[in-house]
Parts: structure tokens; sequence; C-alpha cells
């Protein structure tokens, strides 16, 4: 147990900690601009949009532009980055069969969670258009998204909780499954048939609010006109979700389905907190990581990472040019 | 029958499935807010949902969880320590974006179109590429485990896609606004404290809020850079230890979870108008 003072003591750091951070900052911005208030004006003019761009610029070649360069130089190196091994890692991430497994589970990640979150997100995003209550049913769907990945994995893991024989399932799924479908309970996170989908399910109901949030506003921006003219014409509900509903809105479609895509190829958190990538559901963003840590191997670490960029760069590329169309549209 | 009683007839499937997903969907989190106020025993013996047999039997609740996971288990610490972590780590990266976009939008100098372009492209670097050589050198310079080192990590992750929608923003208000601030002697600082940093409120809130839940539920920079040191541990790597640790003791981690999530769901709910219209305008941020 914490004592009080100790605590008081801690939220004071905190505090402290907060008014520093923030402070420095903006004080940085207003002393370097005053400072160059001293050098006569034809020089200011010239050096001030530096003081502005100034700090970006070195905060970025330092977090991105030089690590990203240095892994992909270590990624031809050894574990200890002291020899040059040619391709050898990316040989080994290529041919060895737990990489195949994490290639497979990524591809099933970047699969169904696109699939169902888009789908899913699409129909809820239509049905609830139809309804009074909208807001309180988006609202319910779109809430997993302020919750963290590791927050939803312990709920989850609850949901899929197991006991073995006659003792009461406490886990929600299992109990459906043996007091109402009076089936045999299944170990959920265990079982490699279901293992990957339980993991990718949890994916699924923390970016459907995503795709539905960012599709239901693309659907409410569709001309009331155009729809009201389909339905005069005879078209039923079924054929005006077919043919003007999703076809009206398939740019937005495209940019939710990448960014989905993104996070499919990038997918860790779940994953590590809920099995650690064990019983064939490991994904390339923990494999590099247990590379980095377990393995203290930074030459393959660094060829997993750079094959996680060469297979986002396209989708990225595709994700901002049909960003700024809208952007440029509204 | 009538034409009303008809359509309302015709439309009670609609209603199901509305009502059917957004009760499916919440369902998990009702579990696990439910467990987090049960007795251990309770917890260990029954289904949560049997607790709905008497909903207003009140003595089947208790705080004892929540108090234990606050204090012995460390929670209440790592609670500050999110805090401590999330605040500058959210206003760092929008002030340094806007000096830059105001720049960007209002300031002539050489190169800034080509330097705008390599800005955005580093939006495709995923923060793999990054990990280890920053780990590298953080340990040189003394910054893993500080919370000065987590605070710039997630600076540089956050700015691209900041510095992409505020130069956007900026750049899209009145030209003559400016100038005229110009003629009148406005200096840059005075146009950008005055107008520009006034004028960009909703888009800054948006990301604010964007860039709070994304450092707030972070695990992975966390992870690397704080790794094992515990003083300066946030609530989702203390969760996930916890996950190790505790496993099975579902009373201590649903409450554990519920506070992790109780500032982002305070924010969501409160907030959820520019929430969206950040979720809306980040749809390009990898």
């Amino acid at each position: 147990m914490q004592s009080l003072p100790a605590s008081l003591g801690q939220i004071l750091n905190t505090l402290l900690a907060i008014l520093l951070g923030v402070g420095g900052i903006v004080l940085l911005y207003i002393i370097l601009d005053s400072l160059i208030g001293f050098l006569p004006d034809r020089v200011q003019q010239r050096i001030r949009p530096w003081v502005y761009v100034g700090p970006l610029l070195i905060i970025l070649a330092f977090y991105l532009v030089y690590p990203t360069l240095n892994t992909i130089y270590l990624s031809f190196l050894d574990k200890r980055s002291e020899n040059f091994v040619g391709l050898k890692n990316y040989i080994f991430a290529f041919t060895n069969p737990a990489m195949h497994v994490a290639f497979r589970n990524n591809v099933l990640w970047l699969v169904l969670q696109t699939t169902f979150s888009v789908g899913l997100g699409l129909v809820i995003a239509v049905l609830a258009n139809r309804v009074r209550y909208e807001t309180v049913v988006k609202s319910l769907v779109f809430l997993p998204l302020a919750i963290s990945f590791v927050g939803a994995s312990v709920i989850w893991r609850f949901v899929y909780a197991y006991k073995p024989g006659d003792v009461p399932q406490i886990g929600l799924l299992n109990a459906v499954l043996v007091n109402i479908l009076g089936l045999e309970p299944i170990g959920w996170l265990v079982e490699k048939a279901v293992n990957n989908f339980a993991l990718i399910a949890v994916g699924v109901w923390l970016q459907t609010g995503f795709c539905m949030v960012v599709l239901s506003a693309a659907i409410k921006g569709i001309p009331v006109e155009i729809i009201e003219a389909a339905r005069i014409d005879g078209a039923n509900e079924w054929q005006i979700f077919w043919r003007v509903t999703v076809p009206m809105i398939s740019s937005t479609i495209a940019v939710v389905a990448t960014t989905v895509i993104i996070n499919a190829l990038k997918a860790f958190d779940i994953v590590f907190v809920m099995t650690n990538g064990n019983r064939g559901t490991e994904v390339l963003a923990n494999r590099m990581y247990k590379e980095m840590f377990s393995f203290r191997n930074a030459g393959r670490a660094s060829a997993i990472a750079v094959i996680l960029l060469l297979a986002i760069i396209p989708i990225m590329m595709v994700n901002i040019r049909r960003f700024q169309e809208q952007e440029a549209m509204r | 029958m009538s034409a009303k009683l008809k359509k309302t007839l015709s439309s009670i499937p609609l209603h199901i499935t509305v009502i059917g997903i957004a009760f499916l969907w919440t369902l998990p989190s009702v579990g696990l807010l439910i467990s987090s106020f049960r007795p251990k025993n309770d917890v260990f013996a029954t289904g949560w949902w049997t607790v709905f047999q008497h909903p207003f039997d009140f003595t089947q609740y208790q705080l004892d969880n929540y108090i234990r996971v606050l204090t012995t288990e460390g929670m209440g610490r790592a609670f500050l320590n999110s805090l401590s972590i999330t605040i500058p780590s959210t206003v760092i990266p929008i002030a340094v974006a806007a000096f830059a976009a105001y720049a960007f939008a209002w300031m002539d100098f050489p190169g800034r179109q080509v330097l705008f372009v390599i800005v955005v492209g580093l939006l495709v670097v995923p923060l793999q590429m990054t990990l280890i050589p920053l780990l590298r050198v953080y340990n040189k310079l003394g910054l893993a485990g500080t919370f000065l080192g987590i605070w710039l990590a997630h600076t540089g992750y956050g700015l691209p896609f900041a510095v992409y929608l505020l130069r956007n923003f900026i750049g899209g208000l009145p030209r003559d606004l400016f100038e005229s601030a110009y003629l009148d002697g406005a200096s840059h600082l005075t146009a950008f404290f005055r107008l520009a940093l006034p004028l960009s409120v909703p888009a800054i809130a948006s990301l604010a809020i964007f860039q709070f839940l994304w450092v707030w539920n972070d695990l992975l920079v966390a992870l690397i850079y704080l790794g094992g040191t515990q003083e300066v541990a946030p609530l989702t790597l203390k969760l996930s230890a916890m996950v190790q640790s505790l496993g099975q003791d579902w009373h201590l981690l649903t409450a554990a979870a519920f506070i992790s999530m109780a500032l982002p769901l305070v924010v969501f709910l409160s907030l959820q108008r520019y929430f969206v219209q950040g979720i809306l305008a980040g749809s390009v941020k990898g």
C-alpha cells in the first residue's frame, strides 16, 4: 500500500513533467523568434522561415529519415550488425517455416479483417441511417475505437475464457456453446483451427466502428434526389444499395479499406497480448519484436521491417492520392 | 390493414437487426465492467450475466478489485505515468506542426514545396522501420526509459500527419486576412498567435483528440523505449504485463482494463463530434 505523501509526490511530479514538456516547446519558438529579432531586417527575413520549420526538419531527420535508412543498411548485416551477409536475412525471411506461418497469418488478417470491418461497417451505416435512434447505435458500435488494443485484448480473453469439464463456464462464448447449444466448450485461443479467427474477430470489433463512421458520412453526402429518382423508377432497396449507394461512395470505401489493410499488415498488440504468437498465431510485427528482443538478431528484425515497409508503400500511395482527391472536391 | 400499420410491421426486421448488432457489439464491454465490480469468488464461480437474476441486489457488487489494482498492483502510478506521457506527447507535435504548417503556408523560402512533399511522404514509414536504430541511439544518450525520450518519439511519429492536416487547414484560411495583418505591421509571430492559431481551433481539436488517443492507447512505442522501467510504465504496458503475470485473475484484470479505458471513454463521450471529425480527417494516418 502506498502512503499518501508518496502519492502526492507522484502527482506533483506528473504536473511538473507536463508543464515542462508543454511549456518548453512553446517557449523554444518564442525565444528563437525574438533572438533573430536582433539581426538586420534582411537577414531576419531569410532566417525566420527556418526557425519555424527547423525543429520539424530536425526531429523528422532524427526520428524517421535516419532510422529508416539505417534499418535498410542493418538488414544486410549479421545479428550483431558487424559483418555484411548479403541477402541472407531476406532468404531467411522467405524460407523459414515460422516466417511462412507469419506471412500466412498476415494475409488472413488482411483479407478477413478488411472484408468484415468494411462489410459490417457499410451494412451498419446503411441500416442505422434508416432508424431514428441512429446516433445511439452508431456510438455503441464506435465506442471500441476509444479502447486500446491491450484493453480490448483483456475484454476478449474474458469472452473466450475456457473451463474444462463440468465446471460452469465464465466466458461468454463457451457459456453459449455449453448452456444454450449443448456443445463442448472450445479453447478459442489454443485450438489451431480457430485461434487466428478468434484474434482477427477482436480486430474486426475494434475497426468496424471506424469504417462505419467514415462510410456513414459518405452515405449522407449522397444527394437525396438521386435515391428518390431511383425509387420512382421502381428500384427496390436492394438495388438502390448495390447500384446507387455502393458506386457513389466507392472512393470512400477504398480509403477505408486501405486504412484497414495497413492496420492488418502492422497487427501487433492483439497478438502480443493474447497469444504472443504461440500455437500458430504469429504475425510479422510480433515476429520482428521477437527477433529484436528474444533472439537479439538485429539483421533479421530489420529485414522483416523492410518487408513491412515495402508492403505498405504502394497501399499508402493509393491512400494519400485518394485522400487528396477528396480534399480537393470539398 | 392500414398503410401505416403495414409500414410499421414491415420495418420490424430492420429494428431487430439494428438493435441486435448494437447489443452484440456492447456485450463484451458490459461483461468486463460488471465483472470488475464482482467479488473474486463470484467471478470464478459463475458467469457475469448471472447478476441479472437480481440486478438490484447491490451486495453482489464491491470496489475491492479497484482498490487493490490501484494500490498494490500499481495501476494508480501507471495512470499518472500515462498522463505524464500523453499530454506532452500530444501538445509537442501539434506545436511543432503548427509552426511548420504556418511557414509552409504563409512564408516564402527556397525548397518549401519539396520539403512539404518529403514530410508527407514520410507517412508511409511504419514505425517498425525506426525501432532498432533509435533504441541504439537512445541507449547511448540515456534517453531510454525517460519521459523526454518517449515524448520526442511520439512527436516524431505523429508529425507527418499533423503537418499534413494543419498545412491544408492553415493554407486554406483567407489570404486577405494575413495580407492586411502584414500591412498593418504584424510580425509573423503575431500573425501566428493571433490569426492562424485561433482560426485553426477545429483542426487542432480533432488532431489533439486523435493524437491523445493514439498515444494513450499505444503499446509498442512504450514497450520499446520504456521497456522494463517500472517507474515510468504507462497503463497499457502495465496491463499487458498483468495479463502475463495474473493470467486468470479476472477480477483484477477486468478492473485494471477498465481503469485504462476510463479516460479515453470520457474523452470519447464528451468530444464525440470532434472525435468523429478527427477520424474522418485521420483516415490516412498509417
